[in-house]
């Protein structure tokens, strides 16, 4: 459960920093952990485009003993459901970071990532089978509607000697805690469809 | 502690043959038609060697076995699905006379586990069956020193020969019929390999660890299996690209058991190579706990089996 220091190299684009920037430009890549100090931590959110959200968002931040550092948000920049990519900077003491991410969550707002713990939000699996002959575009398209997941990117194989066995890779965004119902549906569809589909091993420390 | 060895395949000589440096007297050991039994011993070196030269164990008759005082039964008959017989018959026998058993065979509790321990609760003997899951590695005892009720589930690699033939693919390139054709030619997988690589070994194994978590209540019907048979080499080398690879990985948790192949880390510590296994025991308040190591083997096999039988407690004997 290491929560690690976040790497501040690049450059905010949009600095709203909330006071407190005395921090800045300290390029401390050491983990160096004092007693009663506060450590930065990213935090990265999807936004729904809606105005009031990112005040929304954020409130629950200093709520919560955190003290915003800076947020960088890259225009035009969207996720394949429309949501908007926000990555949060933020100073706390260590055992008061899990309440910022708690009060995250509690407010509604999509967290992706937090410090280095991923809230599943990516998963990828592999299908094998008559892909091309099974409508590809199809199969897609209903991993997104039925597993309620948007697909990142997608890799495949050309079919191998004389059968038309091939393999695909596809990349997928998923809702935080979601991954569980997604794979169920992606299964349903690989059994419906004829394909063996490799899942990724959720749970334990492997995942 | 004096030994009856039911089967003498690479097991039943193994354990017949290390028990002595456990401290153990072997006083009987049978095959499928003939038996050694001396209740002082029997001259073990003797009887391997007539095995390994192509006779039978003995010139005794295997019903011979049970009329001889024993301690510990060791099963270590094929597996066999279902009725999980005879493997199941031998038990009984022992159990109702008061013995102890110990299994290598996996069907019983596999297969039968609830009436297995319901006869254990009737008898002074008790059963134990580390050898049965994971071969060498402690994976039954490591839960049961944790107990089984601070156990969420138990993840792994519990077949040598998938884990052999899906690492030689990623390594090579090769698809899955080059590599199978090359593990039998090196003796990994077994003319036969059907139930290794569609899965239902594994799946016995997560059966019965899903059978230690719960308590009972589950048999090979209730898991849901796949096997590597269709993953080509082309699916490696998609996950490989993405720094994973595939494993055909066993789940048991109380709710149930998968195995199937999955998607792991490609330096994660599941993704072990060759004919190596590996388990991971994750517990309510420790975090996880991992050990790999050699899953099958007969000197390996045995090892698990005598060390249950230095876990037994003595029998009240009334003679
Ligand atoms: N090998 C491993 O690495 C490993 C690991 C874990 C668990 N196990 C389990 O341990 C058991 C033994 O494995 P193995 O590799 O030694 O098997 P194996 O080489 O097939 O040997 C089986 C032995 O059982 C004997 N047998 C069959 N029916 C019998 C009967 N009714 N009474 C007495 N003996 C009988 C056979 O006799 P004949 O010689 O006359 O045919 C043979 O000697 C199996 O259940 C296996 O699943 C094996």
């Amino acid at each position: 459960m290491g929560n690690e220091p976040v790497d501040r190299e690049r450059d905010p684009e949009t600095d709203i920093g909330g006071g407190s920037e005395s921090e800045s430009g300290t390029e401390t890549e050491t983990e160096t952990e004092t007693d009663g100090g506060v450590r930065a931590y990213t935090v990265r959110l999807e936004l729904v485009d809606e105005p009031g959200e990112l005040l929304r968002a954020l409130a629950p931040i200093a709520d919560n003993g955190g003290n915003l550092l800076s947020i960088h948000h890259e225009r035009g920049n969207i996720t394949p459901r429309g949501h908007i990519p926000v990555e949060v900077d933020l100073e706390c003491p260590p055992d008061r970071f899990d309440d910022v991410v708690t009060g995250l969550r509690e407010a509604g707002v999509n967290v992706i990532q937090a410090g280095e713990e991923h809230y599943g939000e990516e998963i990828s699996v592999v299908l094998v089978g008559d892909l091309v002959e099974n409508d590809l575009s199809d199969t897609l398209s209903r991993i997104e509607s039925g597993a309620n997941a948007a697909v990142l990117d997608l890799s495949l194989t050309a079919p191998e000697g004389t059968e038309s066995v091939s393999s695909a890779r596809v990349r997928l965004a998923i809702d935080s805690g979601r991954s569980n119902e997604a794979l169920e549906a992606i299964r349903s569809l690989g059994s419906e469809k004829g394909l063996t589909v490799v899942e990724p091993l959720l749970g334990g420390e492997s995942a | 502690m004096k030994l009856a060895v039911l089967g003498a395949g690479d097991v039943g000589r193994s354990v017949a043959t290390l028990a002595g440096d456990y401290g153990h007297e072997v006083v009987a050991l049978a095959d499928s038609s003939s038996a050694a039994v001396d209740p002082d011993g029997i001259p073990v070196d003797d009887a391997v060697s007539r095995k390994e030269g192509g006779d039978g164990v003995g010139t005794a008759d295997p019903e011979e076995v049970f009329e001889t005082e024993y301690d510990v039964l060791v099963e270590a008959t094929p597996t066999t699905l279902g009725d999980a017989e005879p493997g199941f018959g031998h038990v009984t026998r022992a159990l109702e006379a008061d013995r102890h058993v110990v299994l290598a065979n996996k069907g019983p509790v596999a297969e039968r586990y609830d009436e297995l321990r319901a006869l254990e609760a009737e008898s002074a003997g008790s059963v134990r069956f580390e050898a049965t899951v994971g071969g060498a590695i402690p994976v039954l005892s490591t839960i049961e020193d944790c107990t089984p009720q601070a156990v969420t589930a138990v993840r792994g690699v519990l077949n040598g020969t998938a884990n052999f033939i899906l690492t030689r693919m990623a390594a090579e390139g090769l698809d899955y019929e080059h590599v199978l054709a090359e593990a039998q030619d090196l003796g990994v997988a077994e003319a036969d390999p059907t139930f290794d690589v569609d899965g239902t070994d594994a799946a016995l194994k997560f059966v019965i660890l899903a059978n230690v978590l719960a308590d009972g209540g589950f048999s090979l019907e209730d898991a849901t299996v796949e096997g590597i048979e269709d993953v080509p080499g082309s699916a490696l080398e998609l996950a490989a690209e993405d720094g994973r690879t595939i494993r055909l990985i066993g789940e048991a948790t109380r709710d149930g058991v998968r195995v199937g192949p999955r998607l792991v880390p490609e330096n994660g510590a599941l993704a072990v190579t060759g004919t190596r296994n590996i388990v991971q025991i994750e517990t309510r308040h420790a975090g996880s706990l991992h050990s790999s190591g050699r899953g099958a083997g007969g000197p390996e096999t045995a090892t698990a089996v005598l060390s249950d039988v230095g876990r037994l407690p003595d029998l009240e004997r009334d003679d």
